[in-house]
């Protein structure tokens, strides 16, 4: 079960409130293959799907295409997606899967089918493996247990986006020159990554947080206190606040920005023009304190907001790398998803 | 009806301190005699051998949702005094969020009648405004004739100072207290947990200790204003507010209030990944919130347990955390929960235990003769073994709804029989 194998749960339940509480029951399994938070991974799993998107990516495409010939894999998105959606079908394809997508304006989503349903549907109609974005945070969990497949999280509210983060490790690794084969606790000791801007809505800065300690490295969060919380460095060791964006720059290798998720801020108020001078990455600003480091951005950008074209589009952004890093990860994530027996009973 | 004696039994009253063992005879509803063992002569009556089991009061809920009429999907009253009679309770409070919301004498009235079947006697709590909409207050005095205990738009809280007070006025003259679930909605719009680092964690919108402590505080300084007012603060979760309705009460307001078996078992992180299980409202709290609540029972600050027993239906609970509804099943695992939690871990002396769930809710809410076992007051009775753990398993419950946290879960003290109103109205299988 992915639940044992989550350390942060385990040391969530250390308090326990009575000595003689046992979890409930009713918690169906989920399925160990898989990706729903990056918790999910442990340090040599993280090494082996980096390994594994390397082989994919360099395989013979007519190979590649046998691997998952003819399964089929389901991709359910009640939010929209450019990026995600999109390497996550490729991916797929270059399997050979077949991939269905249904989308919350395609389908009885909008009839007001629960998500239980829906997925009870697709599995019945043949779907082995189950790619979910959802504006909900654990939406994942609840498809997983009442489906039992493997499913594979593309966003899930303000929780979780791992797939993003395992992308956004191998971009950096790429900067640094670490090889997949040398990721360890402590390949990233002495690099510091700064995430800034909003954090509190932000499903990629979460998984990050939850990702990038663990292999060694220190996380500088970023952003004003609407948009960051105290709480958030409580995540993990080795995640610090910094309230001040050219002190963290002057420290960092990596930084990463966040858009204001204008869609999540229900009813915050944020001082634009203010925001845009303490926290936007200018041209000036990354050439006075961080003229070397290496520019990362989830997409999509709202250029002019937290981020000027000059840096988007300048030397230090991997930004572009990134989306292309998204298809050989995805693939990584649907091979390991699909590993193991192959289901009987298909046609 | 046959007159049952309960033979051999420690009797434990918390109403009058009784503790010792007795022999009870109950008539015709009323408890007819209570003498030292062997004394009674009752050739007629059933024998219930009490050796070895503690003979208490009929258990006395002031929060629980019935939701009928208008729900029945998830609960009748039939159904949820079931499940009341199973866990002990021979008398509930019910909340008048039904559909539609009980704010007339006429639903009052229905909810109590005979017909609608139930095993335990139903005290309505009637809405405190129309329509629990907040805006204008209910007939206070009808709704007392018809048989409400007390006044409440519970889910509903009332943020109007001005209606607030208002209805503090009113429920005075007429004898009720008014009872809030103190939530300042204005700070909980799309929250469905505990505000801190987990609920960051989790990615879920959390509720600020403030939005429940400072509607405690503002209705605090309102009851301050009316003379003769009663609040009952229902389902407190936090130590602010806690602290708030101790000063109150030291201050010499009268003010009550009331905590769920979960606030003291539980905290947030039994929300483990997303358990819609462990969602409700007020939410579990952080340890410090949880051990404040465990202080306030055992220094008597708080009045009553109430379980606020909220069925729901599995497809509602099966939905992202977001979406799915409020609220827990909790009658039939409160006497076990208190025992384990107050007098096992805590060594709270049963009888205080007891109290908890039967004459002091019963003071709180002033329900004359019930929570108390003397000669003469009614014949509610139950009888439990105060040692045996068991596992409490949610797909036996009487409830229509599942929906628990304490599946699976070990407790000690099991009920035994239930006695509401002189009739047998649970007997635990053998
Ligand atoms: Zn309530």
């Amino acid at each position: 079960m992915a639940q044992t194998r989550n350390p942060s749960r385990k040391a969530r339940q250390k308090p326990s409130a009575i000595p003689f509480f046992q979890p409930a029951l009713f918690e169906r399994p989920i399925h160990p293959r898989s990706a729903i938070s990056s918790n999910d991974f442990s340090v040599a799993e993280v090494r082996r799907i980096l390994m594994a998107a390397d082989a994919l990516e360099r395989e013979d495409p007519l190979r590649r295409a046998k691997r998952l010939a003819k399964r089929r894999v389901a991709l359910l998105f009640y939010e929209s997606s450019t990026r995600t959606r999109t390497s996550f079908e490729l991916a797929a394809k270059a399997l050979g899967a077949d991939t269905t997508l249904v989308s919350s304006l395609s389908s009885s989503i909008e009839k007001g089918e629960s998500l239980k349903d829906t997925g009870i549907t697709l599995k019945a109609l043949g779907a082995e493996c189950i790619i979910l974005r959802s504006p909900y945070s654990g939406a994942p969990y609840l498809l997983a247990r009442a489906t039992g497949l493997p499913v594979l999280n593309a966003g899930d509210g303000m929780a979780e986006h791992p797939s993003q983060a395992l992308l956004d490790l191998r971009t950096i690794l790429q900067h640094l020159g670490v090889r997949a084969a040398a990721v360890s606790e402590t390949c990233l000791r002495g690099v510091t990554v700064t995430i800034c801007g909003d954090i509190l809505h932000s499903r990629v800065a979460r998984s990050n947080e939850l990702l990038l300690p663990r292999l060694g490295a220190k996380v500088i969060l970023c952003g004003p206190p609407q948009l960051l919380p105290e709480t958030a460095a409580g995540m993990m060791p080795g995640i610090a606040i910094e309230r001040d964006f050219d002190a963290a720059l002057e420290q960092s290798q990596i930084v990463m920005m966040l858009r204001i998720q204008a869609e999540r801020l229900a009813g915050l108020q944020i001082d634009l023009d203010d925001y845009r001078s303490r926290y936007q990455a200018s041209a000036e600003r990354i050439a006075a304190h961080a003229p070397t480091a290496v520019i990362l951005h989830p997409g999509p950008i709202i250029r002019g907001m937290e981020m000027v074209s000059e840096v988007a589009d300048g030397p230090q952004s991997a930004i572009a790398q990134q989306v292309h890093n998204g298809v050989p990860i995805r693939m990584a994530l649907v091979a390991r998803a699909l590993s193991g027996e192959k289901k009987g009973g298909r046609r | 009806m046959k007159d049952l004696l309960l033979r051999g039994g420690r009797v434990a009253d918390p109403a009058s301190g009784l503790d010792a063992v007795r022999d009870v005879l109950l008539r015709e509803g009323k408890v007819a005699a209570m003498e030292i063992p062997g004394q009674i002569q009752a050739p007629d009556a059933e024998v219930f051998n009490a050796k070895g089991l503690i003979v208490a009061p009929g258990l006395v809920d002031i929060h629980v949702h019935l939701r009928e009429p208008g729900q029945a999907y998830k609960e009748t009253i039939a159904s949820g005094t079931a499940a009341a009679a199973a866990g002990g309770f021979t008398s509930v409070c019910a909340m008048p969020n039904t559909i539609p919301v009980n704010d007339s004498p006429e639903i009052t009235r229905w909810m109590q009648a005979p017909d609608r079947g139930a095993s335990a006697r139903v005290f309505p709590i009637a809405a405190a405004t129309l329509g629990s909409m907040g805006e204008a207050l209910t007939n206070y005095s009808a709704l007392k004739d018809a048989g409400a205990v007390a006044v409440t738009d519970d889910g509903k809280p009332i943020l109007g100072d001005g209606i607030m007070l208002e209805a503090l006025r009113s429920a005075a003259k007429v004898g009720l207290p008014v009872i809030q679930h103190a939530e300042d909605t204005r700070l909980t719009g799309g929250c469905s947990m505990n505000a801190g680092a987990l609920a960051f964690r989790l990615g879920l919108r959390g509720m600020p200790v403030e939005a429940e402590s400072g509607l405690v505080e503002r209705d605090l300084s309102l009851l301050k204003k009316v003379k003769g007012g009663h609040l009952h603060v229902a389902h407190l979760s936090t130590k602010k507010a806690l602290d708030a309705v101790r000063a109150a009460r030291k201050s010499g307001l009268h003010v009550t209030c009331e905590v769920t078996p979960h606030h003291f078992a539980l905290t947030e992180e039994r929300i483990g990944l997303y358990d819609t299980n462990a969602k409700m409202n007020p939410p579990l709290r952080a340890e410090a919130d949880r051990a404040a609540m465990i202080e306030g029972l055992l220094d008597g600050t708080i009045d009553a347990i109430a379980t606020d027993h909220a069925p729901h239906a599995a497809h509602e609970k099966e939905q992202e955390f977001d979406r799915a509804p409020n609220g827990i099943t909790g009658l039939e695992t409160a006497l076990g929960l208190a025992i384990s939690l107050l007098h096992v871990q805590h060594k709270m002396p049963l009888p205080a235990v007891l109290a908890l769930l039967s004459s002091r809710p019963a003071r709180a809410l002033g329900l004359t003769g019930r929570g108390a076992l003397t000669v003469g007051s009614a014949a509610d009775v139950l009888v439990f073994e105060p040692a045996e753990r068991w596992v409490f398993h949610a797909a036996d419950s009487r409830s229509r709804s599942k929906n628990t946290p304490f599946d699976g879960t070990e407790m000690q003290g099991r009920v035994r029989l239930t006695v509401g109103d002189g009739r047998v109205v649970f007997r635990a299988p053998r």
